[in-house]
């Protein structure tokens, strides 16, 4: 029976919800009924259907079967999905997975308030006592990215009530938080519910004392309901002392785990000698210092455990103990031996865990295992039996052959300490090993960790954010903003402040340290009503035009390359890419050594186009220098050369062209007839007589009088910048948020899939434009091409030119999911096209087949003429716009595409 | 050698002044670094294949790829497209006409006069020829009257060879037609023109070696940097680095890896899309240029790797990639003649690898130039490739440092 539900209407109603992926069912028919203004735990282990659960309730999974009911709409239908998704609010699981790194927390805030529509009063009016609530206000100008964890969580917070909410959903909002964080965390959410008693909260969290909070409690395992009461309900009906008790009491026989945790613990020898010590340690990043003079010793085959505020320098200490970060200060010795990362053989004897899963996701757990098997040299048949025994310690026989990328975060943490262990390290460094990990699975690992250190006397340095775990270490160390603030027993440092929980020593500590307490502002009341979302916004599409903007702003490398690149490369190809043939060097294998066939030879070494060589000494000498690359062509006289054409008998020259460039060796045989043609005529006018035609073609190089090659190359390398250095910054634009999981805004906010698109593009455009001002001044000034036509018109064909260009980054990104595939997809898809089959070096009329369908069907292929024929051509305005109305066709089909691909909904 | 020996109890445990690990030989260390980087190359393998995307694009690129580009775009005259204005039309008119044959042109197309200037803006013609009237009574009255070709001088690969050609053609319709009146006297000296190494002057087994060399250098580059930067995105680089294996075993499995992919993908190309479907004929040695395309994609790898430390995110790699790869691959000799770029451009080109790269596989594949003619270009190859890795490695420690 739900006891929180008597007369108040349903928020969530779920009825016979299934969701599988592929083969496995996650979510395995679910009914439940939550009433307005509920606050309702959602627990479990890891992997049993809870994120998909919230997914599906917040609108960013799609439903495959069942009803899903939210505020009185069905998710299932769009139109009733847009107009509730307003009222709703979703922090996904992971520390600021929607948030924006590279936004300040300000930046984030109103990013997300102009995405639903608060207008700038309103927004103004909500953000300030938001940050006063949250204690973020000091932090308002710092970049996302540089804050803790449990700042990241409040400000999502922030951004999830920005807009008011009827329901908010959070997933695991403090896994991976340190006590003092999460406490002020749900501090703050407790002053939210009870001023605005009408909020519904939804929370899944995998940690049961958090759980305890609520007024009522859903457990779930396997997909399915395992019971849903009071916290006081479901401990009376299972006899239970603690939720987590009760809990894995209602779990079937076999998954209950090994009991009542392990026995007492055998007390560590005095007399065991120093593993690790660390004298002063310090490390500095610029002007911050991430460690500050730490020291310790820790005893061979004791438990040591790191707590602190999240971001107060436990994972550098740790990195430095490793070797992977030296030390600006101080120094680590491990076994009495300052630690050497060049030392290869000392790695032997340590074993590394870091915070976040690092083994290959691509491998399988087999293969993972086997990988570090033989980098540690561990030879069969050893590192088989050692294989197997950690396969059965750690519980992995049913996952041996699954991807190590797809396991449920639990078993990939058994892998990775799994891997830590398998060479038998004399020390262990565990960074958090067992954040986010489900309360079973952790109490497991605690006893392998305690085994190891009892039996093997492995010495085991470890941090964590459970006070669970760090009552079972033998000594601990707080530390806070670089700093070791008490080192000790567990009980003694309680004994010390005189604290009942070790969390309460904690905190205390934290505060001797200099963390200042949470504040307790309140917010102010609610806005009156929702607004119905709009169909199109550009309120919408320019929160993320302007979010995109900041990200390009921020990352300076990124803008510099994207302002200033297209001028190198301009500049580059501008003079680099000629089809001028000439300076061609030809050598001669002159067997008359006659003033005839001198003459003949200077014929030759006269044009500007070619440039003798050493003559040849024989036909072998020829074929060598040929081969060689040493001359693009070769002519040979016949003996008697002079004689014969003194005496009017016929004689013939022999001239071989190298054919390995096709290209060139035409232009060759071309200029070589014309000075052999020219020769021909000077000996008959020497003779007297004339040799003239009977009709003569008379060639008018249109456009470009001089055929210089660089007046049509430098308009056609406008072209060609324009297309891939816009379409690969677009291209990443979208599949970065893919790829961060900030997509899920996208999901789960009004903004529609139209807005996002132009968001995206909409920078990129104006980068691109302005890079076609740079191009342009660079061809007038410093490559001296005119522009002979219609400026207005090349300015409006390279506007509709780039809208075509970066919206083929929005189709190739949105068809990837990851940044190589995007900037692979991207590279392949614009660089032949481009350079091959537009009209640069061929024009596309000639071109045939599949080359003449994507020439035909390329953007570059209309707009190179629109460029040619402003600059070289001087074509009008009138005369363009054909070509820029066939350019600008390409946006909105390009956009269509893009439109198509990309899912409101996650699948 | 097992992991209890290295234990031993714990040297540590006795005594922390004198850690007595075992020493091992020379050999041993050795052979140790090489099973390492074995072991390591296996992981990449698996990786790439696991990466089903990219592994179609792959396939695409050496494939599909190159046998578009080769029949596609021709890098001689072909198709030329040709407007008439024909104010004569005379049977000599129409013989100059009948002379423009496929490939090389399309059939001319007739043209009105007013029509000219706006055909040739809009590029739907690179020549226009514009016959007088009375052009053949002219002729034959030995009044040699002009004949007026327009070029669109954009058109710049078909501009130059397409008026060498139509001269050609129209010189010789013009002859045969005045002969059958007059005799001819023969020209006192022959030229004879032979085409060395590619006798037809088969463009599509040009641009398709080219094509494969851009695609080439292109994967190997991207591949070995993306490669990098997904490992430290992912932490595994990190993760790498505290067993025992060295950067340089890490890099060189890399580029191991990926060069094999690649080389096999090269090998299929030029033997079965080149040779076999599109009978093009390779004058020297196969496995002559499949060393050489080693010796360069060991420098595309450590230039990968180079540019991936040396960028903070993809996205940065991305515009890097671009601003390295499309200069090298447009300036190397393959899309056009070197020999016409100004002295310091192409004294800078003939730095990159990817010139010489062009430069002998043009030799051996065209020309059946050997190791005695190529050795220099493979050293230098190889030379510029260390230059890298050595940087690159040196680099490797740094850029794990930068991301914290």
């Amino acid at each position: 029976m739900s006891p929180a539900s008597g007369l108040r209407p349903a928020a969530v109603r779920l009825a016979g919800v299934h969701h599988r992926y592929g083969k496995t069912l996650a979510v395995d028919g679910i009914d439940l009924e939550i009433a307005e203004g509920a606050a309702v735990a959602l627990v479990g282990p890891d992997g049993v259907g809870k994120s998909t659960l919230l997914g599906l309730i917040s609108g960013a999974k799609r439903i495959q079967q069942g009803q899903v009911e939210v505020l009185g709409a069905d998710l299932a239908q769009r139109r009733a999905r847009d107009l509730v998704q307003p009222r709703v609010a979703f922090m996904p699981q992971g520390l600021g997975r929607n948030l924006y790194p590279n936004l300040t927390v300000a930046e984030n805030i109103a990013f997300f308030a102009r995405l639903f529509g608060e207008n700038a009063d309103a927004k103004g009016a909500r953000v300030a006592p938001l940050l006063e609530a949250t204690g973020l206000t000091p932090f308002a100008g710092r970049l996302m990215r540089k804050l803790s964890g449990g700042m990241k969580q409040k400000l999502g917070l922030c951004c999830a009530l920005v807009h008011d909410p009827d329901l908010l959903i959070l997933d695991e909002p403090t896994t991976g938080v340190d006590p003092l964080s999460r406490r002020q965390f749900w501090d703050f959410v407790d002053s939210i519910r009870a001023d605005r008693p009408q909020l519904t909260l939804l929370v899944a969290t995998s940690d049961m004392e958090e759980a305890a909070r609520f007024e009522r409690v859903v457990m779930v395992d396997a997909g399915r309901l395992l019971a849903d009461d009071t916290p006081a309900e479901l401990l009376t009906a299972t006899g239970q002392p603690s939720l987590e008790r009760a809990f894995i009491s209602l779990l079937p026989e076999d998954r209950r785990g090994d009991g009542e945790g392990s026995g007492p613990v055998a007390p560590l020898a005095d007399d065991a000698p120093i593993a690790i010590e660390s004298r002063g340690l310090t490390r500095r990043f610029g002007d911050f210092v991430a460690v500050d003079h730490v020291s310790f010793k820790i005893r061979r085959g004791e438990i040591f455990g790191f707590l602190g505020s999240n971001g107060c320098g436990k994972s550098t200490t740790m990195k430095m103990l490793t070797g992977l970060l030296p030390a600006s200060e101080g120094e680590a010795l491990l076994f009495g031996v300052p630690v050497d990362p060049s030392d290869i053989e000392s790695r032997r004897r340590v074993g590394y865990m870091s915070q976040a899963f690092s083994l290959y996701g691509e491998l399988t757990v087999r293969q993972n295992l086997e990988l570090h098997a033989r980098l540690f040299s561990l030879l069969e048949p050893a590192a088989g039996a050692r294989i197997a025994k950690l396969v059965a310690d750690f519980d992995l026989a049913d996952h041996l052959d699954d991807l190590s990328e797809g396991l449920p975060l639990g078993v990939r943490q058994r892998l990775s300490l799994a891997v830590a262990i398998l060479h038998d390290p004399e020390l262990l460094i565990l960074d958090e090993p067992t954040s986010g990990v489900d309360p079973v699975a952790r109490d497991n690992f605690w006893d392998h960790l305690q085994r190891l250190s009892r039996q093997e006397g492995v010495t085991i340095f470890v941090s964590t954010h459970f006070m669970g775990e760090a009552e079972r270490c033998d000594r601990i160390s707080f530390m806070h903003a670089g700093r070791v603030i008490a080192t000790g027993a567990p009980d003694a440092l309680k004994a010390a402040k005189q604290s009942a929980s070790l969390e309460e020593a904690f905190i205390a500590y934290m505060e001797m340290g200099g963390r200042e307490a949470a504040n307790d502002a309140r917010l102010p009341p609610p806005q009156a009503g929702h607004a119905r979302p709009s169909g199109f916004s550009w309120a919408r599409l320019g929160a993320y035009a302007w979010r995109e903007a900041l990200e390009l702003r921020r990352d300076p490398v990124r803008l510099a390359f994207a302002l200033v690149g297209t001028a190198i490369l301009m500049i580059i190809f501008g003079y680099g890419i000629t089809l001028d043939v000439d300076k061609l060097r030809f050598a001669v294998l002159d067997r008359d050594q006659t003033a005839e066939s001198r003459a003949y030879i200077d014929g030759f070494a006269h044009s500007t186009y070619f440039v003798v060589e050493a003559p040849i000494t024989s036909p072998e000498d020829l074929d060598r220098r040929l081969k060689a690359n040493d001359i693009a062509f070769a002519i040979e006289l016949p003996p008697k050369f002079g004689a014969d054409l003194r005496s009017g008998r016929p004689t013939e020259v022999l001239v071989t062209i190298d054919g390995a460039m096709p290209f060139r060796a035409e232009t060759i045989k071309g200029y070589v007839q014309q000075v052999h043609l020219l020769f021909l005529q000077q000996m008959a006018e020497a003779a007297g007589g004339s040799l003239s035609s009977a009709a003569s073609l008379e060639m008018r190089y249109r456009y470009n009088q001089s055929f210089r090659s660089i007046d049509a190359m430098v308009p056609a390398v406008i072209a060609l910048m324009l297309i891939f250095i816009p379409a690969i910054l677009t291209a990443l634009g979208v599949v970065t948020e893919k790829e961060l999981g900030s997509i899920t805004n996208l999901y789960v906010t009004p903004v529609t899939k139209l807005e996002f698109l132009l968001g995206k593009q909409a920078p990129y455009v104006a980068v691109a434009v302005f890079n076609f001002f740079v191009m342009v001044a660079l061809a007038l000034l410093l490559f001296g091409v005119p522009l002979k036509g219609s400026f207005l018109g090349l300015l409006l064909g390279a506007v509709v030119y780039v809208l075509a260009t970066t919206a083929i980054g929005l189709v190739s990104s949105t068809l990837t999911n990851t940044q190589v595939a995007a900037l692979f997809g991207t590279a392949i898809g614009t660089m032949m096209p481009a350079t091959q089959f537009s009209g640069l070096l061929q024009p596309v009329a000639t071109l045939e087949g599949g080359a003449w369908v994507v020439g035909t069907f390329f953007p570059t292929t209309y707009f190179m003429r629109i460029s040619v024929g402003a600059f070289t051509k001087g074509l009008d305005f009138s005369e363009l716009l054909p070509f820029i109305l066939a350019t600008a066709a390409f946006w909105p089909a390009l956009l269509l595409l893009a439109h198509l691909i990309l899912r409101k909904q996650e699948r | 050698m097992a992991p209890t020996d290295v234990k031993q109890e714990g040297p540590g445990a006795r005594g922390m002044a004198a850690p007595s690990r075992p020493r091992r030989s020379l050999g041993q260390r050795l052979a140790a670094r090489i099973t390492n980087v074995v072991n390591l190359f296996k992981k990449e393998l698996i990786s790439l294949w696991r990466d089903r995307a990219l592994l179609v694009l792959v396939l695409y690129a050496f494939t599909a790829a190159i046998y578009i580009q080769a029949n596609g775009m021709k890098h001689d005259l072909n198709r030329a497209t040709v407007g008439v204005v024909d104010e004569d039309n005379s049977p000599l008119s129409h013989a100059i006409l009948d002379g423009f044959l496929p490939p090389r042109f399309q059939p001319p197309v007739a043209l009105k006069p007013d029509e000219v200037d706006k055909e040739m803006d809009a590029a739907r013609y690179t020549f226009v020829l514009n016959v007088p009237p009375n052009f053949q009574q002219d002729v034959l009255a030995g009044r040699a009257p002009s004949v007026q070709l327009l070029i669109d001088a954009t058109a710049l690969m078909q501009a130059g060879l397409g008026a060498t050609d139509i001269s050609a053609i129209f010189q010789q319709q013009v002859n045969e037609y005045v002969s059958r009146t007059a005799r001819e006297t023969a020209t006192p000296v022959e030229l004879k023109i032979r085409i060395a190494f590619n006798q037809g002057l088969e463009s599509s087994w040009f641009t398709g070696t080219m094509g494969l060399i851009t695609n080439i250098t292109m994967l190997s580059v991207l591949l070995a940097g993306a490669a990098l930067i997904r490992e430290r995105e992912h932490g595994t680089l990190e993760h790498l680095l505290v067993l025992p294996v060295r950067p340089s075993e890490i890099m060189l499995a890399k580029i191991l890896a990926n060069g094999l992919v690649i080389l096999v993908g090269t090998a299929f190309s030029i033997i079965v899309v080149l040779k076999l479907v599109m009978g093009m004929e390779i004058a020297g040695s196969v496995p002559l240029f499949l060393v050489g395309t080693a010796l360069y994609l060991f420098f595309t790898a450590a230039l990968g790797i180079f540019l991936g430390t040396l960028s903070g995110s993809m996205p940065q790699f991305g515009l890097l990639f671009f601003l390295t790869v499309l200069p090298m691959n447009m300036l190397s000799g393959g899309f056009t003649p070197l020999e016409s770029m100004p002295q310091w451009l192409q004294a800078t080109m003939q730095v990159s690898p990817s010139t010489q790269f062009v430069a002998f596989a043009q030799a051996i594949l065209y020309r059946g130039a050997g190791m005695e003619t190529v050795w220099p270009r493979f050293l230098a190859t190889f030379v510029v490739g260390m230059l890298f890795f050595s940087v690159a490695l040196a680099r490797f420690r740094k850029f794990l440092a930068a991301q914290q």
